[in-house]
């Protein structure tokens, strides 16, 4: 029972940083270099999930998720697909959770690049692509790790908002912190209980010693 | 490698553009070779290269690099787009690439002459954090060489390094002038590189062009010495040299006006030299002197008198085609009753060209 409770966290937590880090990036790009009317709003919207109780997050992504909710209801119409009460759906939640830290990551290691070195490379006749590829990306490449450990990390201990919106149903949507919640609600499986917070802490260290190793091996000359 | 055959300037730039306190309203054409940028700091050298570069966009203008047109109202290439190479003041290497890789950034046109050119075989495993200031620029000189400009964009490339890197780098830049068939422009504040390098130079102040041409008549103009400073004025002459006097330790240099002789030179007789002679170091007489230590007596004319505010004049002079220039006071030449016209005698002293003001000539 633990081992299918791990590996559907894992799964949920690599589909929500996997798909949630490539628009982390380009949203920390523009609040980072961008001036636009309504920049203000889209930096209170991505930071939203931070400072808002999970369950409110959880809540709000079932009126808009959910089989009644505006995109959820198209997303029934067109592909058959509910989010709501899925894994898919934890997915969902874990990776909205998370995005405000990736993005904070990612936007602080953008900021902190010179842009002088991206004008030398467009005086080379690299276009706008050339240069976010060869010169921005490999120098803000610690940002987006640690953005991406930070959120994967957040999806993997997400609970408020994961148990609200895909509720914590055994073999689909019970991930380690609705798994433990739930255990401990019955007497006599502290066992358990203590095998999975073991697998939580192997987890989180695992994923703080990988981006240490990822971040040396791309700073070392 | 001056076009002087007329048809289309090599260079042609206006640039107008509103920049906070002031405007940016610079016009000039130039020929191929070293045209430099002249101004103190804050006169708007930089914004003119960030324009021509495709950086900075101006308000109004009009910019044409060797046939293109680069921006008018209706063009605007993106930096990328414009094949111009641009050497910055702190050079701007990418430090997560190798110098191997930096070089061959932008291309690798011409790669292993530029290597032997520049010295750079001993540097291409090293990465920028472990290359001096002096080096890195070098580099960054390579790799903008590398991706085959039209012409060369040189931002004080050598204000940020102290004396002894300055030193180890003119040459390479003097090379280059004389080997690569690059045109450049070259912003400085420094007259002892501008008198060096370049060919045509363009007076900046305030955002305005004050002077341009021909870097000799323009040095020797006597209005420079309101922009260059007093300390700082002097006429460049260029010169041959003639012959070695071993026994004194003299070699004697000739040019279209006189000879002038000076501390020895370590170039064989025939070479073509480019003198700097400080409008400080230069005296003048009314009659030829007689029995005094000084060398080198030239007679010249007055072309021109200019009174500046201070307590000294500036005198331009002319000692056969070439012209001169001299700074006395302005109770100096009341006494001397000095007009345009008079033929006198001017003294540049022997040591008049200091030895980094020593620069190969172009032939």
């Amino acid at each position: 029972m633990i081992w299918s409770v791990v590996f559907l966290s894992l799964k949920v937590a690599v589909t929500a940083t996997v798909f949630a880090l490539p628009l982390a990036i380009w949203v920390a790009f523009v609040l980072a270099r961008k001036t636009f009317w309504g920049k203000g709003l889209l930096d209170a919207l991505v930071h939203f999930p931070l400072v808002l109780p999970p369950v409110v997050t959880g809540y709000g992504l079932l009126l808009v998720f959910g089989k009644q909710g505006v995109i959820g209801a198209a997303l029934f119409d067109w592909f058959g697909a509910t989010l709501a009460f899925r894994w898919t759906g934890a997915a969902l939640a874990a990776a909205i959770m998370g995005f405000p830290l990736m993005v904070r990551a990612i936007r602080l290691a953008i900021e902190g690049v010179d842009q002088g070195l991206e004008e030398a490379a467009s005086t080379l006749g690299a276009s706008r692509a050339r240069v976010f590829a060869t010169v921005t990306l490999p120098l803000i490449w610690h940002g987006i790790i640690a953005g991406g450990v930070l959120g994967f990390a957040k999806a993997l201990g997400e609970f408020g908002a994961t148990i609200t919106f895909a509720a914590s149903i055994p073999g689909q949507t019970q991930t380690i912190p609705s798994a433990i919640y739930a255990l401990l609600q019955v007497p006599g499986q502290e066992q358990a209980v203590w095998g999975l917070v073991a697998v939580s802490v192997v987890l989180a260290l695992g994923a703080v010693g990988l981006s240490e190793w990822l971040t040396r091996r791309a700073v070392r000359r | 490698m001056v076009d002087q055959t007329g048809g289309a300037p090599m260079i042609s730039v206006d640039i107008r553009k509103a920049l906070g306190t002031f405007e940016l309203n610079v016009q000039f054409q130039a020929p191929a070779g070293v045209t430099a940028v002249f101004g103190r700091s804050g006169t708007g050298k930089t914004s003119v290269i960030r324009a021509i570069a495709g950086l900075d966009r101006p308000d109004m203008g009009r910019i044409e690099i060797a046939g293109r047109v680069l921006f008018d109202q209706d063009i605007n290439l993106p930096p990328h787009r414009r094949g111009i190479g641009v050497v910055f003041q702190d050079a701007r290497l990418f430090p997560h690439l190798s110098v191997a890789r930096n070089l061959t950034y932008g291309g690798r046109h011409d790669h292993d002459r530029i290597v032997e050119l520049l010295g750079l075989g001993p540097l291409l495993t090293r990465y920028p954090a472990h290359l001096s200031g002096g080096e890195a620029q070098r580099v960054a000189l390579g790799r903008a060489l590398m991706s085959n400009p039209r012409i060369l964009l040189l931002d004080e490339p050598l204000a940020a390094l102290d004396a002894t890197r300055k030193a180890d780098v003119l040459p390479y830049l003097e090379r280059l002038r004389d080997t690569v068939d690059v045109p450049m422009i070259y912003v400085s504040h420094a007259v002892s590189e501008v008198a060096r390098l370049a060919t045509t130079l363009v007076v900046l102040d305030a955002g305005h062009v004050v002077q341009s041409g021909p870097l000799e008549d323009v040095l020797s103009d006597p209005k420079s010495m309101r922009i260059v400073g007093v300390r700082d004025a002097g006429a460049v002459i260029n010169a041959k040299v003639e012959r070695h006097d071993d026994g004194d330790g003299l070699s004697v240099l000739a040019f279209d006006g006189g000879m002038i002789s000076m501390p020895k030179v370590d170039r064989p007789v025939g070479t073509r030299m480019r003198l700097r002679v400080p409008a400080q170091d230069v005296i003048l007489a009314r009659l030829r002197p007689q029995q005094i230590s000084a060398r080198n007596v030239v007679a010249v004319r007055v072309t021109e008198l200019d009174h500046g505010r201070g307590t000294g004049v500036a005198v331009g002079l002319r000692a056969g085609k070439t012209p001169l220039l001299a700074r006395i006071t302005k109770a100096s030449l009341r006494e001397m009753d000095l007009a345009v016209g008079d033929e006198i005698f001017a003294i540049l002293k022997a040591t008049a060209a200091a030895p980094e003001n020593i620069g190969q000539g172009r032939g």
